[in-house]
This record gives C-alpha cells, sequence and structure tokens, in this order.
C-alpha cells in the first residue's frame, strides 16, 4: 500500500508541474503573441504594460519567467485583473461557495436516479421499460447542458411562470444558504435538474450494464442457489459490486465539475459561481483571471483524483497491485 | 458524453446468427449484415445523413428559397407576408414596449423561422451554423483519430521506451481537465492580433481551423488510450510472430497485420466521438471561445438566441434541437456499430 501511494503522489507531483508548464506555455510562450498586451486587456496604457513586463520578468529567461508567474499565483497571491482592478484569488474563493452548492446538489439527484433508473432496466430487462429508459438515458447524454438550460428558463422564468406550477420560482441568481435556506433551495432546484440530466443518462447506463454483467458471475448463481431472496441478491450482491465503476467514477466527474465544469450551468443559470468568473473573464478576454482560475482549478482536479485513487486502493486491494 | 459498453446495453445478434449464417463470409460482411438487420441505428444513420445533407446545402435554401445573406444585417429591412409589408424589426414589444424585436417565425419561405438581433434570417443561419458545426464535428473527430492512431500504432508496436514516454504524455494531457485546456488554448488563439503563424500554416483567429484544431488536440488521448492497449495485445499475437518468422519489416507488420485489426475499434469509436466533438464545439462557441462571428456554428446561436429567449424564443431553440437530433443520432449509430463490428468489445470512451 505504501509503494502505491508514494507511486501516486510521485505521479500527482509530475501532474502539477506538468499543468503548470503547459499553462505558462501556453499563456506566455505562443509564437507571435505579446503576453505584456495580452494580459493587460482591452485599451492598455503604455505604464501598464511595463508594470507587466517588469512583474513577470517577460524581458528574462523563461524558466525566470515561469518561477515569477508561480509566485504571483501561489506565494505572493497579488495577479490583478487588469479588467476590473481587483485581486484575483480572493475572487475565486469567494465565488468558491456558489459553485459548491451548484455541484453537491446536483450530484445528490443524479446519484438517486441513476440507481433508480439503472437498477429498473437491468430488472426489467426483456420488458418494454428496458429500451425506453436506455432511450431516454440516451436523450439526455446528447442535450447540451446550456441549451436545456435555456428551454427550462424559458418554460418556468417565463412562458408557464404565470401558472401554479411555476408561479413560486424565484428570479435568476443566487442566495447564500446562510442568508435564506429556503431561498437558496429554490432558486437553485433548476439549475440542480438541469446540470443532473448528462450524469443521470451518463451513469445509468453504466450502472445497468455493470449489473448485466455482474447478472453472470459465479458467486450470484451461487447466492440463488443458496436460496437467497431475489431482493437480497440484487441489493446484496450484485449492485455491490456494480458499484465499483459509478463510485470511481462519480469521484473524478465530481472534481472536474467543481474544478469548472459546470461553467455551463452556472452561466445560463446567472449562478455567480467560479466558472460565471470564468466566463465574464472570456468575455472580457481577462487572461490574469482566466490563467489563474485554470491552475487553480487544474490542480484542484489532479489533488482530487489522487485522493480517488488513494481511496480506491484502500477499499479494493487488487488496484494497488496493477 | 459517450460510454461503450459490452453487448449488455444493445440489442443482442449473436443469438439471432446460426453456423449456416457465418460460414464463409467475411467479419466486415457479417458487421454489414448485423448493421443492416438493427432497424434503430439504420435509422439513425438515415437521420444522421439527411441532416448534414440539408446543411451543407445551406448557400442553396438561403439563395433561393429564403433569398437573404445570412450573414449580413438587415436592419431595416422588410418583408412581405400575404400582401402585407411589415418590417424585420418591428419597433416595441420589449418592455414597456420601448427597443426593437425581430420578427417572429413567419412560416413562410423567408424568415422561416424569424430573424435575430440583427434581421438576420434564422432558418438559413441555422443552416449555415449546422454546416460549420458538422465541419469541425467531423473534422476535430477525423484529426484526433489520425494523431492518436498513428502515436498508438507506434507504441504499442515499438513497446518499451518509446511507449513509456508516448503514454506518459498522452497521461499528462489526459489529466489536464479538457474544458479549461480548451479555454486555455481559445482564449490564446484568439486574442493573438495577427493569428498564429507556425511555419507556413497561417491561422488567423477567425478561422473555423482554430476551434478544429483545439478540439482536435484536446480528445487526442480519449482514443489513443484504447487503440494503444489493443495494439499492445495485438502485437503478441501468432500472426505477428509469423510475420517477423518469415522476415516482414515492421512498417508491413504495422500496416498489414495490426492496423486492420484495430480499424474496427477506429469505426465504432467514430460516431461516438463526433457527437462528442460537436457537443463540445457548441459548448466553446456558446462561450464565445469557439466559432467567431461572422461565422456561425450552433453554439453561436444559441448564444445570440440567449438575449431573445423570451421574446423569440425560436432563435436559441432550433439549434438545439439540431444538435440534439445529430448526437443522439450519432450516439445511437455508435452504439450500432458496436453491436455489429465488436459484440464482446470492453473498450469504453468518456469524454
Amino acid at each position: 500500500m505504501l509503494a502505491f501511494i508514494v507511486r501516486r503522489l510521485l505521479w500527482m507531483a509530475l501532474v502539477l508541474f506538468a499543468i503548470s508548464v503547459l499553462v505558462f506555455l501556453i499563456f506566455f510562450a505562443t509564437p507571435g503573441v505579446d503576453p505584456a498586451r495580452q494580459m493587460a486587456g482591452r485599451n492598455p496604457s503604455a505604464e501598464t504594460i511595463k508594470s507587466i513586463k517588469h512583474e513577470f520578468g517577460l524581458d528574462r529567461s523563461l524558466p525566470v519567467r515561469y518561477g515569477l508567474m508561480m509566485k504571483h499565483m501561489f506565494i505572493t497571491r497579488d495577479l490583478i485583473s487588469y479588467g476590473s482592478h481587483t485581486r484575483v484569488i480572493p475572487e475565486i474563493t469567494s465565488a468558491a461557495p456558489v459553485t459548491l452548492s451548484l455541484v453537491f446538489g446536483a450530484a445528490i439527484i443524479w446519484i438517486v436516479f441513476s440507481i433508480l433508473f439503472g437498477v429498473a432496466a437491468a430488472v426489467l430487462r426483456g420488458t418494454v421499460f428496458d429500451p425506453l429508459l436506455m432511450i431516454l438515458a440516451l436523450i439526455g447524454i446528447s442535450i447540451p447542458v446550456f441549451w436545456l438550460g435555456e428551454v427550462v428558463n424559458l418554460i418556468t422564468q417565463s412562458r408557464l411562470h404565470d401558472s401554479f406550477l411555476f408561479s413560486w420560482v424565484p428570479p435568476l441568481g443566487y442566495t447564500p444558504l446562510t442568508q435564506d435556506p429556503f431561498m437558496w433551495f429554490k432558486q437553485l432546484i433548476f439549475p440542480w435538474l438541469t446540470l443532473s440530466v448528462l450524469y443521470i443518462g451518463f451513469y445509468a447506463r453504466v450502472l445497468r450494464a455493470n449489473l448485466i454483467e455482474t447478472e453472470s458471475e459465479d458467486y450470484i448463481r451461487t447466492a440463488r442457489a443458496k436460496g437467497l431472496s431475489e431482493r437480497r441478491v440484487l441489493f446484496r450482491h450484485t449492485l455491490r459490486t456494480s458499484m465499483i465503476t459509478f463510485v470511481s467514477l462519480f469521484g473524478l466527474d465530481f472534481a472536474v465539475l467543481v474544478g469548472g465544469g459546470a461553467l455551463l450551468t452556472e452561466v445560463v443559470f446567472g449562478l455567480p459561481g467560479v466558472g460565471l468568473l470564468t466566463y465574464n473573464s472570456l468575455t472580457a478576454l481577462d487572461l490574469p483571471v482566466i490563467m489563474t482560475t485554470v491552475v487553480y482549478a487544474a490542480f484542484f482536479i489532479t489533488l482530487a483524483s489522487a485522493l480517488v485513487d488513494l481511496v480506491y486502493a484502500w477499499l479494493d486491494p487488487r488496484v494497488r497491485l496493477a | 458524453m459517450a460510454v461503450f459498453e459490452p453487448e449488455a446495453e444493445g440489442i443482442v445478434f449473436d443469438a439471432e446468427e446460426t453456423g449456416g449464417d457465418i460460414v464463409g463470409r467475411s467479419p466486415w460482411a457479417l458487421a454489414g449484415r448485423r448493421l443492416v438487420r438493427n432497424k434503430l441505428a439504420l435509422a439513425a444513420l438515415a437521420l444522421f445523413v439527411l441532416i448534414v445533407a440539408v446543411s451543407f446545402a445551406a448557400p442553396l435554401y438561403s439563395n433561393y428559397v429564403a433569398d437573404t445573406d445570412p450573414f449580413a444585417s438587415n436592419i431595416s429591412g422588410t418583408v412581405t407576408l400575404n400582401g402585407k409589408t411589415e418590417p424585420v424589426l418591428q419597433q416595441g414589444g420589449g418592455k414597456l414596449g420601448l427597443g426593437e424585436t425581430p420578427i417572429g417565425p413567419t412560416w413562410h419561405s423567408k424568415y422561416f423561422l424569424g430573424a435575430d438581433n440583427q434581421g438576420r434570417d434564422v432558418a438559413a443561419r441555422v443552416l449555415y451554423g449546422g454546416r460549420a458545426s458538422l465541419e469541425i464535428g467531423i473534422g476535430s473527430a477525423l484529426l484526433a483519430s489520425a494523431i492518436a492512431l498513428v502515436f498508438a500504432l507506434v507504441a504499442g508496436f515499438f513497446g518499451g521506451w518509446t511507449d513509456a514516454i508516448i503514454s506518459r504524455v498522452m497521461d499528462l494531457i489526459w489529466a489536464f481537465p479538457l474544458y479549461l485546456l480548451a479555454i486555455s488554448l481559445a482564449t490564446v488563439l484568439l486574442t493573438a492580433p495577427n493569428g498564429l503563424k507556425i511555419g507556413f500554416i497561417h491561422l488567423s483567429a477567425g478561422s473555423l481551423w482554430v476551434p478544429l484544431l483545439i478540439i482536435g488536440l484536446v480528445y487526442v488521448p480519449y482514443i489513443y488510450r484504447p487503440i494503444r492497449g489493443q495494439v499492445l495485445s495485438l502485437r503478441e499475437k501468432e500472426f505477428v510472430e509469423a510475420g517477423i518468422a518469415q522476415g516482414a519489416s515492421n512498417f508491413r507488420l504495422i500496416f498489414n497485420e495490426v492496423l486492420p485489426n484495430v480499424a474496427s475499434t477506429v469505426i465504432v469509436l467514430m460516431p461516438l466521438m463526433i457527437a462528442t466533438t460537436i457537443l463540445t464545439e457548441s459548448a466553446l462557441s456558446y462561450l464565445s471561445i469557439g466559432v467567431q462571428p461572422p461565422q456561425a456554428s450552433w453554439g453561436t446561436i444559441i448564444e445570440d438566441g440567449q438575449s431573445l429567449l423570451y421574446t423569440r424564443p425560436w432563435v436559441a431553440i432550433a439549434p438545439g434541437i439540431m444538435i440534439v437530433l445529430t448526437v443522439l443520432a450519432l450516439n445511437v449509430l455508435g452504439d450500432g456499430l458496436r453491436d455489429a463490428l465488436d459484440p464482446r468489445s470492453k473498450v469504453r470512451v468518456k469524454g
């Protein structure tokens, strides 16, 4: 186990380094691109460009520049958005709770419904419900999330807003949980549902396939042979084994969503999370913000995926040896 | 996001094939027969071909049916409906009766789906946008597959250090979250004032090649992984050994022995990959870092329609329906191809 931990952590360190170098090369060493002008935003003054050149050592060698970028990002943490003249890193930390609220809620919904649909499809195999559920799942993974969000907004905010069904839906936006939990819930319920559709479809398909695969294992036959009830076979044996893939996929998808994958949902529902922050800086081409959110998010995802692998190895001894 | 699962997921064909059906037929002929029998996959293929044909006929539609230029704004234009002449951008209609509202769907040849903020014909734009989306989707999927295939063949065939280095680099790209990588590449390329020059290739920021290359590059590891694994095991097969014993060159071994055996995997991956790249393209364009104006794609039209969502919802809804139909058709087709070509495959792709 120790060897596995060491190996995994070394790989993680390498990935972190590689990501930071790649970001550095993309933003500071793309041929034909002047990084100072790009960082400075639209219509920069000569002084701004000069100070950027100095701060990031743009007249010095590449390794020094890389060091300066990392210093500004992680040690002094004084990167400034030249668009809004605010510090980037406090902005990111203050936006994080919004993203977490969105992803946590969606995750609960997608776990519950994908298990429900996946198990239902596997149990109802041979009936009309199985292909029906799988077609629904396929439609779910074929819908762009931002478009689904627009359709949801159109229905709940405009077309049917005056009907009894959706008159309770508050305007788009975010209210902190600590301020008004009920409002927090009401504003997030549709973003949660919208974000979870893709994952419900995807996880239900994976779970169903795993359930059917596990069904043919010898130990399931043994469990039946010793007289266990169908329900017990399903929940104690088939489902538990099938959940292995599910759980490992979940860890990564969750991390990716927190690290910026929920961007599209945040934009379409106007939730001021890390994703919306990135989006606003994308439309303004505010490079310091984009660069910082990319590195922070990528680091977060890398750390999380290392953690998932370690937990996974702890749960399943076979992984350690692979 | 697309996933390959064992035969369990789709329709099982093996049960229908008795010994007499199989004898004397090549694997490709068998696969073709299985595919033809899968009515759902055939319908999906027909739908996809139809969407491609209609999208590539966009210039015909705008020239002969809608009679407009879908890229030129037509703010002060008028349209004649049932003998009445109406302005394309109508005064009022917004909140408090201020502002301008583009004309809604006329369900006639002109402005069939209405106009957008600049008075452009939405139906014609959706067709042109489809052409761009499909070009980028198909092009980037082909590009990613070609690069991945070359690296996978080299790494899997030669093994050792070659494999170790290529695979580690692929793992590193894989570890970089896809959207973040695409966002970084896109912002830098789009802000480059004179476009990007690499050798004799010159890319301007507005070119469709920019999103095509970005999307093509970020998906390389997703195709590389399953193929490299397959090449690795094929390399140890008896027929490759036989080739070595006969003195075949490495080049010949790779192209005549290994490549034909991974071809089916690539073919199965293709529709799912195109579905994924089309979704990615639309997301990047929606975020304004994909296709740049004056070009349009389904994603940019959805973005245009966002500000008109409550007054003229068709601007955003129509391209979305096209995306859903295209991606759904490709996913169903991918499932069908997998069942036909590779009934016992356990290859998984996730994107």
